[in-house]
């Protein structure tokens, strides 16, 4: 018996392991560098200051989000057709039901947050309500819990960490050589000695940090396809979400710049990225995939659909 | 597994559980000895349509077997779209044992094409002793539980009747634990 018509997508789930996989081994490389230049003493001390704003930013991760975006949660009573919406949705992915919540912004996207299904919050701006017609709503909604599924939030946090740690050991390193340095290095008088391995951690966290920038974007990415490919078989109707894809990025580009800057920072949890036309990111660095590789994901999913079964 | 599939991105659609469905026969007799309540003889498959040939091919040969089956038995359908673009397969005769088994030929025919992921949920419709009352067991197919929903005018629930009907069924059906997935459904098409 079929028990869906769907094909699992090996490569997708095998490029986002190696991409984990190259992060965390960076991050091994990395901590090993920092004991051999500063000595283990020092060591714990910046493990724990970098895991305090992972540990804020994952427990917080729902309220900051909700609150840069301005959103507000809304009862049953207040969005009934919203509510009854995500209701089927979760019911048809047995899945508990997220907080729902709306931002006023023109702006038309949705986001999910919240480190775990429990603690979920699905957002959608009044921009996108007003935008899309009902079925293609839904369809943005099953991409989204597709994001709380797969704890997105969660992965792209502790992902990001290690970029966290880096920029934080740039920053006291430098902060600790300009003022009388020595602090850093194996207590001793010899100046020069504490100088180069200061210098050599700045070097060895840049590098870290730029290659970690890299592939939490990368990792992103994959996350988004995966969140895309999720939310269409959930629906049945890939076409659905392409269309709403479509609708959401031709509008934004027309948004006046003001608007999108004030949204970038949530950027990595949102529907379709807010960037400004004419600032042209290379696609190495955007936290979502172009939307003709989006497009052409959810072709393919609606060409297996229609195979005689 | 769960885990893994979270962290790659790659969570299956939920497959529907079928098995409990036959219990509804005798959960329908346990309401009538304990508190008089009667099945209106109505019921409702409700899914989420897919698109594509495959889906329009499941559906023509359902609607075949469903007229099959409703010219043996003597029960009438009807198909309807809800305002969400969900499909409701309605269906209605006298005999509860019936009932069900046309249910699950709805079930077991979107299954067998693949579309078993696509299933919401299936609706039985009560009655007070009185006639005043309405009530609907609803199956969740992912969950494999049944709930009660008791829709009031202007979109309010009687939840007395419901958790009153979640004592009485306790034993003989899988009630759903948690009442935050007893989710409502306004305006369904049964009477």
């Amino acid at each position: 018996m079929a028990r869906t018509r769907f094909q699992a997508d090996a490569g997708l789930s095998s490029r986002m392991l190696l991409t984990m996989f190259l992060l965390g081994l960076l991050y091994v490389v990395f901590v090993a560098v920092l004991v051999a230049l500063l000595g283990r003493q020092w060591l714990p001390l910046v493990l724990l200051i970098a895991g305090g704003f992972l540990f804020f930013q994952y427990f917080f991760s729902d309220r900051i989000a909700l609150a840069s975006m301005r959103g507000r949660e809304v009862s049953p009573e207040q969005a009934p057709e919203l509510h009854q919406m995500v209701d089927r949705l979760c019911a048809l992915a047995n899945m508990p039901k997220p907080k729902v919540a709306i931002a006023d912004s023109d702006l038309p996207n949705a986001f999910a947050t919240g480190r775990n299904q429990q603690h979920a919050v699905v957002c959608v701006t009044t921009g996108i309500l007003r935008r899309l017609s009902a079925p293609e709503l839904e369809a943005v909604l099953s991409h989204e819990l597709s994001h709380v599924a797969h704890r997105d939030v969660a992965v792209m946090t502790i992902a990001s960490f290690l970029g966290i740690l880096a920029g934080f050991v740039v920053r006291s390193s430098i902060y600790a050589g300009a003022y009388g340095g020595g602090g850093w290095g194996r207590s001793n008088d010899r100046d020069n000695n504490a100088g180069a391995v200061i210098l050599l951690v700045v070097l060895a966290s840049a590098v870290v940090y730029a290659l970690s920038f890299l592939l939490t974007r990368l990792l992103s990415r994959y996350r988004e396809l995966s969140a895309d490919r999720t939310g269409a078989i959930l629906i049945g109707r890939p076409s659905l979400l392409a269309s709403a894809l479509v609708k959401i990025t031709g509008d934004m580009s027309r948004i006046p710049t003001r608007d999108l800057r004030a949204a970038e920072p949530l950027n990595a949890f949102f529907f379709a990225p807010a960037l400004a036309p004419g600032f042209s990111f290379s696609s190495l660095f955007a936290t979502h995939p172009p939307l003709e590789r989006r497009l052409e994901q959810l072709a393919r999913l609606e060409a297996q659909l229609g195979r005689p079964a | 597994m769960k885990f893994l599939d979270a962290l790659l991105g790659r969570s299956r659609p939920a497959p529907p559980k079928l098995d409990a469905l036959f219990g509804v026969t005798g959960a329908a007799i346990t309401l009538e000895a304990a508190a008089g309540t009667r099945p209106t003889g109505q019921a409702a498959v409700c899914f989420h349509p897919a698109s594509g040939q495959g889906f329009a091919a499941a559906s023509e040969e359902l609607k075949e077997l469903l007229d099959l089956a409703v010219a043996e038995a003597g029960s009438t359908l009807k198909v309807t779209d809800d305002r969400y673009g969900y499909r409701w397969v309605v269906l209605a005769d006298p005999e509860m044992e019936d009932l069900v088994t046309s249910v699950h030929l709805v079930n077991s025919t979107l299954e067998q094409h693949g579309f078993g992921p696509q299933l919401l949920c299936s609706v039985f419709a009560f009655a007070t002793a009185d006639g005043g009352r309405r009530f609907h067991l609803v199956y969740l197919y992912k969950r494999g539980t049944f709930y009660p929903f008791a829709p009031l005018g202007g979109e309010r629930r009687d939840n007395e009747l419901e958790l009153q009907v979640k004592a009485t069924l306790g034993g003989d059906l899988p009630v759903e634990p948690e009442l935050a997935r007893w989710f409502a459904l306004w305006g369904l098409p049964l009477d």
